[in-house]
């Protein structure tokens, strides 16, 4: 017969939406840029040190983990880098290195690789880090022990720690815009409120991040607080200032949105934010923590399995009513 | 390849190609390969190596057995060789070299009655099958003549709809009086009511986004009744035939000669299509350089489109009745797959016609755990469109995952039924 052609066969199908990993995670640290190049340009070289310092050993625990256990090389897709990324950002300026150590060690061995990896954690890593960092070393997290030595031109006093210690009376010296352009003290990439919503958006249009989400959490946050509010304004402060302080909004945008620990089914999103959001300001007005945010959402994690069973039927499933 | 849009926010939606191109012929081939599905010992019976066939003559595996082929050119069998297809199906490749003449057979009796159709026209181009009519068990109330396309970027259906109206009309008469069924609908893309509306069945338009012209979402938008999972679509008393083989089925009955013809599309590796009519059995490589599609190694030669089609491994396969297209990819444009986990970002839940809950249920066929997938996670409500695959970002192979989580079910259904 005619020459034969090598052809290459596969399975259906044969086209693809070019849509990686790797492409999304590079997407999530451009949009994060704004708050990051914020943080950078208030604390100088130590806050881009942090961040380097994080991004460069949560790549090297991957790197670590994958030559240990013999599995295939997977820091190119950059989820690693995001990890360590994030973490940077949620930490003061000031941390010392071996807490970054032993943090992205937390987050990326502990949080993803002993769970199977990449899609297979059931915490956030970055958080997972963050909470068991808070609850280890209070004094590397308390914002205003940490930059007592910057004097930056605004308040330098952690709003969320003035809340909590001497109620909405001592936070009325922070004006809302201040707070929304990150003119206040907090992790590094974390105060400016701008940057954070206009790199979330960004995700949110691109379609790397999930709305449902973000907004429900942000509702969430809103609605709890203004109830809050409404029941005893001189005990709880306003909704506002919740969502503009501490770890609202990068936890909304950049954390919580994270793919395998939260739900993909509609509904499920919907409550898992709110939830979330309702936690968050719950630990915040009535329990021990400064900032709920970390707490929240790894609890919310846990729930997410169990959330994600509420989904429609599918066309054509056949119910055995027993 | 259509690509992710800017903004990934809204869905990806993959458009049917709904402007047919002109119907080109392809010069008449040398040889002709024709697939019988019946094993070895069926083939054997059916023709010998150095018969002379005649166009239109039927080549059966056993005089009592329900396969059988339909030679499409005269000359003289030149070969016998087993063959396994795609799915697995032992089949035997009748090679017939053709003598350059058309000598017609006539073994077709012209009466409309099932045994005709059962007899004739399940080798027809589009695959019609007839078996739900004659199956006692089975009450068919509806006939859907669909001119919808099953893939993307072809228009053979949508051809045959706009040129040949006429022997639709009065194939759907045939149909009539074969099988008895009284509701025959017929759906077309909006552009294609025209036509349609000539043929004398009742028109209903199908939107133009895939999936909407698989028989399953036919079922649920057009018809209105869904096809559950437990059910196949005959068990709802609707038999879906193409638009091809209802035209078809008219021009056989208008003019005395079987149907040894099918309109198919090419998809050359920049996108460019056309459409050609061709021998049924035309070894594919024949079809391609009528088109002047050049084919290099490492390129992927799809029967069919590019969501649901099969690749093919070798040129020298032939066109076969349900081959609604042809499509040679690039190596570079060709979508790999990854080993890469499910990150559970959702993109494939969110895009399912029919609303499976694809994350939890790859992590069931990954684990092989087929069983559990189709009770829990609705296996066997997928209408197998491929869009879970075309837009995971993991690149997992879901489609295929499903296609094996089916296959590997009804070997266990099969084995437990022979237990019984």
């Amino acid at each position: 017969m005619s020459s034969q052609k090598k052809l290459v066969v596969a399975h259906a199908p044969y086209w693809h939406d070019g849509s990686k990993i790797s492409t999304k995670n590079y997407h999530v640290m451009i949009a994060a840029l704004p708050a990051v190049l914020m943080g950078i340009s208030q604390y100088g070289a130590p806050a881009l040190g942090v961040m380097a310092f994080a991004m460069a050993c949560a790549m090297i625990w991957e790197l670590f983990w994958n030559l240990v256990l013999g599995k295939s090389m997977s820091i190119g897709d950059g989820s690693a880098a995001v990890t360590g990324l994030l973490l940077g950002m949620l930490m003061p300026a000031t941390a010392p290195w071996w807490v970054i150590v032993l943090g992205t060690f937390i987050a990326i061995i502990v949080g993803k690789q002993i769970f199977g990896g990449i899609g297979f954690n059931p915490l956030n890593p970055p958080l997972l880090a963050l909470a068991m960092l808070v609850i280890s070393f209070k004094g590397v997290f308390d914002f205003d022990e940490a930059l007592r030595h910057y004097d930056l031109g605004f308040i330098m006093t952690y709003p969320l720690a003035d809340l909590k210690a001497f109620g909405p009376a001592a936070i009325e010296k922070f004006s809302l815009g201040d707070l929304f352009m990150g003119r206040q003290t907090g992790a590094i990439g974390s105060t400016f409120g701008l940057g954070l919503i206009v790199g979330g958006l960004y995700l949110i249009l691109r379609g790397y991040v999930r709305w449902e989400i973000s907004l429900s959490f942000l509702a969430g946050v809103f609605i709890t607080a203004l109830l809050f509010n409404l029941s005893d304004s001189a005990k709880y402060a306003g909704p506002l200032f919740h969502l503009f302080t501490g770890y609202t909004l990068i936890a909304a945008f950049f954390v919580i949105s994270e793919d395998s620990s939260s739900p993909a089914n509609f509904i499920p999103m919907l409550l898992f934010g709110a939830l979330a959001g309702l936690m968050t300001v719950l630990i915040r007005n009535v329990g021990a923590y400064v900032d709920g945010v970390p707490f929240s959402i790894l609890l919310m994690n846990l729930a997410n399995p169990l959330l994600d069973k509420i989904r429609p039927k599918a066309i054509g499933k056949v119910v055995e009513n027993a | 390849m259509i690509k992710r849009s800017f903004l990934g926010l809204v869905k990806p939606r993959l458009e049917y190609n709904l402007a047919p191109d002109p119907v080109q012929d392809v010069p008449l081939p040398k040889t002709v390969t024709l697939l019988l599905k019946a094993g070895q010992n069926g083939g054997a019976t059916a023709c010998k190596v150095g018969d002379p066939v005649k166009t239109g003559q039927r080549l059966a595996a056993s005089l009592d057995s329900a396969e059988y082929v339909i030679s499409s050119v005269t000359g003289s069998v030149s070969a016998m060789a087993p063959y396994v297809d795609a799915c697995g199906r032992q089949c035997t490749a009748i090679t017939i070299q053709a003598n350059g003449q058309d000598d017609w057979d006539d073994g077709f009796d012209k009466a409309p009655t099932l045994d005709t159709a059962l007899k004739f026209f399940e080798y027809a181009p589009g695959n019609p099958s007839f078996k739900a009519f004659a199956d006692p068990e089975k009450t068919i109330r509806t006939i859907v003549v669909n001119g919808m396309e099953q893939d993307l970027l072809l228009t053979a259906n949508q051809c045959v709809v706009q040129n040949e109206a006429s022997d639709i009309k009065s194939g759907i008469d045939v149909l009539k009086k074969m099988t008895g069924v009284d509701r025959i609908l017929m759906t077309v893309p909006e552009n294609h009511v025209q036509p349609a509306s000539t043929t004398g069945a009742e028109v209903k338009t199908v939107r133009g986004a895939y999936p909407q012209g698989l028989a399953h979402m036919i079922m649920k938008d057009v018809v209105g009744q869904v096809v559950s999972a437990d059910e196949t679509l005959a068990d709802t008393g609707a038999v879906f035939l193409s638009a091809q083989a209802v035209a078809a089925i008219g021009a056989a009955f208008n003019t005395g000669k079987l149907p040894v013809t099918k309109v198919l599309t090419v998809v050359g590796k920049d996108g460019s299509t056309r459409n050609v009519r061709t021998r049924i059995g035309t070894p594919l490589g024949d079809v391609l350089q009528a088109c002047n599609v050049t084919l290099t190694d490492r390129d992927r030669l799809i029967l069919g489109g590019p969501m649901r089609g099969i690749a093919a491994y070798s040129e020298d396969l032939p066109v076969e009745p349900g081959t609604d297209g042809v499509v040679v990819q690039d190596d570079a444009d060709s979508a790999q797959t990854t080993d890469y986990p499910c990150i559970n970002c959702g993109e494939c839940v969110r895009i399912c016609p029919v609303r499976i809950p694809v994350n939890m249920l790859v992590r069931f066929l990954e684990a092989r755990l087929y069983e559990d997938a189709a009770a829990i996670y609705d296996l066997h409500c997928c209408v197998e469109c491929g869009l879970c695959s075309y837009v995971c970002i993991s690149r997992i192979p879901i489609f295929q995952y499903i296609k094996l989580g089916k296959y590997e079910l009804s070997l266990i259904e099969t084995a437990e039924a022979a237990n019984e």
